[in-house]
């Protein structure tokens, strides 16, 4: 279980989160909707302690994450970053497989490529990729090796950081497929940001929306639609008038 | 107000420095506690080393040939004032190893290698690869810095070797070709009077050079700012403080090395 406890975060004068408090119950697929800009990716990543919270707590089945013991905690975790962050000096394959060429995880070399192979086809990506580098990929491909490094470790608790930003129709249906398998078959547990309402959809238990720096609106995905939320009405259904402006 | 305006300035830069200098200080030590313990990246260090030194070879020889050349005509002009032609090899030999080697050899190394660490973890730092690294239970400071700060200072000094040798060369060729100097004679000339402590003195300041030049790249890599804007900056002053402090260094170690 995940909980977020009145968390702040602000750079400068830019305060961007101002009292987050969230839970994600074990084995449950939590999906963070909010414009952009409003600090998801921050969220995400004060939980990793990639960024440092000004105030509040957050707990990772009840241990604090700033008091944790960093190798054996991050060991637990899978992370697709918004932008793919793959390594430029290494293959598609050394990317995929970079956690189980070293450190505690680490197995033969050939055993890793194979589990990268296989990672790859399950994100949609053929065997041919696993020898080219990151640059000589489209975005939306880039996404899905970030994809496929995240899960290539099998970790308890993944974050997906807009999964289907990039890709076309029918390769978004897929990975909402993945990630929805991943969270059934592993039991892992999952926080996954998006824009996408059919993502949405498709991949939550639950959902979170967060305005203002804080969460607006959390509830059961099937009580999206009638939650009376104006916030949230305006969000799923795309309107450019309602409480949140479209200027921002 | 607007009178104390330049004094709030003043103290403002001198602040901005002494936190910076805290900064790197702090970074330094970081550095030198992840180089001794494990886990160890062999095959990040390997590349580093190519990189560093391999590839900068050109640059360094280049460099100190064309100085070990022109400092041989300087050499003669200046000590044709006194009759004192001869002393060209023997001084060029010493100019070479002591000073110009190492000091014009470091200030390229930092120009080349400086500014691409910089660029190379800024880069990383703002596409989230870092994060990444993070994420993957692999230290950034180990696996990045360590390697490069390592790699650069063990290849600096056989950089400068080399750079020394070829700069030797330089002025011998000027001497034998400009200067009618007889080949054996300069030969001689050279080795008779240069001694040990000049080459390893030299190599020594190399090894500091070359502990800077990454230091700093991967310092100003590392706290990038955001985007193409901030990497660009951090390029700039990666170079910058390297070349800086291979200066400032290279005059305290002359003063711990040779005075009296
Ligand atoms: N490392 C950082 N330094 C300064 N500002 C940041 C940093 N990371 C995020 N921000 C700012 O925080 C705000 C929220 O960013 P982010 O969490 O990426 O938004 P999103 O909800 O689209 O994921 C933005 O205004 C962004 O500029
Ligand atoms: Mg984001």
């Amino acid at each position: 279980m995940i909980t977020l406890d009145n968390v702040h975060k602000s750079f400068g004068s830019n305060k961007v989160l101002r009292g987050v408090t969230l839970t994600i119950p074990r084995g449950e697929s939590m999906v963070i909707i909010g414009g952009s800009g409003t600090g998801k990716s921050v969220a995400l990543k004060s939980v990793l302690g990639l960024v440092t919270p000004d105030q509040g707590t957050i707990t990772v089945d009840g241990e604090d994450v700033t008091r944790v013991e960093r190798d054996a905690f991050l060991a637990r975790f899978g992370m697709l970053f918004q932008g793919g962050a793959l390594f430029d000096s290494l293959s598609v394959w050394q990317n995929v497989a970079f956690r189980l060429l070293r450190g505690s995880l680490k197995r033969p070399k050939d055993e890793a490529r194979e589990i990268a192979i296989e990672k790859l086809r399950r994100v949609g990506l053929k065997p041919e990729v696993a020898d080219l580098f990151p640059a000589e990929l489209s975005g939306g491909m880039q996404k899905r090796v970030g994809l496929a490094r995240a899960i290539a470790a099998e970790p308890e608790i993944i974050f997906f950081d807009e999964p289907t930003t990039g890709l076309d129709p029918i390769m978004s249906g897929v990975i909402n497929e993945l990630i929805r398998e991943i969270v059934v078959e592993m039991g892992a547990t999952a926080m996954t940001i998006t824009h996408d309402m059919t993502s949405v959809r498709a991949i939550a238990d639950k959902v979170a929306m967060l305005h203002d720096g804080v969460i607006k609106w959390t509830g059961n995905v099937a009580d999206m639609d009638d939650s009376g939320d104006p916030y949230l009405d305006q969000f799923i259904h795309g309107r450019s008038d309602g409480p949140i402006e479209a200027v921002r | 107000m607007s009178v104390l305006a330049p004094v709030a300035a003043v103290g403002r830069g001198t602040l901005a420095i002494l936190a910076a200098i805290g900064r790197i200080t702090i970074f330094t030590l970081q550095t030198l506690g992840h180089m001794i313990r494990p886990p160890f990246y062999f095959k990040e260090l390997f590349q580093a080393v190519m990189n560093i030194g391999y590839f900068s070879l050109p640059v360094v020889g280049l460099t100190t040939f064309f100085t070990g050349g022109a400092l041989a005509l300087q050499i003669y002009a200046g000590g044709a004032r006194f009759n004192a032609e001869s002393v060209v090899p023997s001084i060029v030999a010493i100019g070479m190893v002591r000073e110009l080697g190492p000091v014009l050899g470091g200030l390229m190394v930092a120009a080349r290698v400086a500014s691409s660490i910089a660029a190379e973890i800024g880069t990383m730092k703002v596409t989230e690869q870092i994060d990444a690294l993070v994420t993957l239970s692999t230290h950034p400071m180990k696996y990045l810095t360590v390697p490069r700060v390592l790699a650069a200072t063990l290849v600096v000094p056989a950089l400068i070797a080399v750079g020394d040798t070829i700069g030797i060369m330089g002025g011998y060729i000027v001497g034998i070709t400009r200067l009618d100097f007889n080949a054996a004679n300069y030969i001689n000339n050279t080795v008779d009077f240069l001694q040990t402590w000049d080459v390893t003195s030299g190599l020594l300041k190399g090894a500091v050079f070359g502990f800077i030049i990454a230091l700093m790249g991967c310092y100003y890599g590392m706290n990038s700012g955001r985007g193409a804007q901030g990497v660009g900056h951090a390029t700039k002053s990666a170079v910058v403080a390297a070349s800086i402090l291979i200066l400032a260094s290279n005059y305290l170690l002359t003063e711990l090395f040779f005075s009296a």
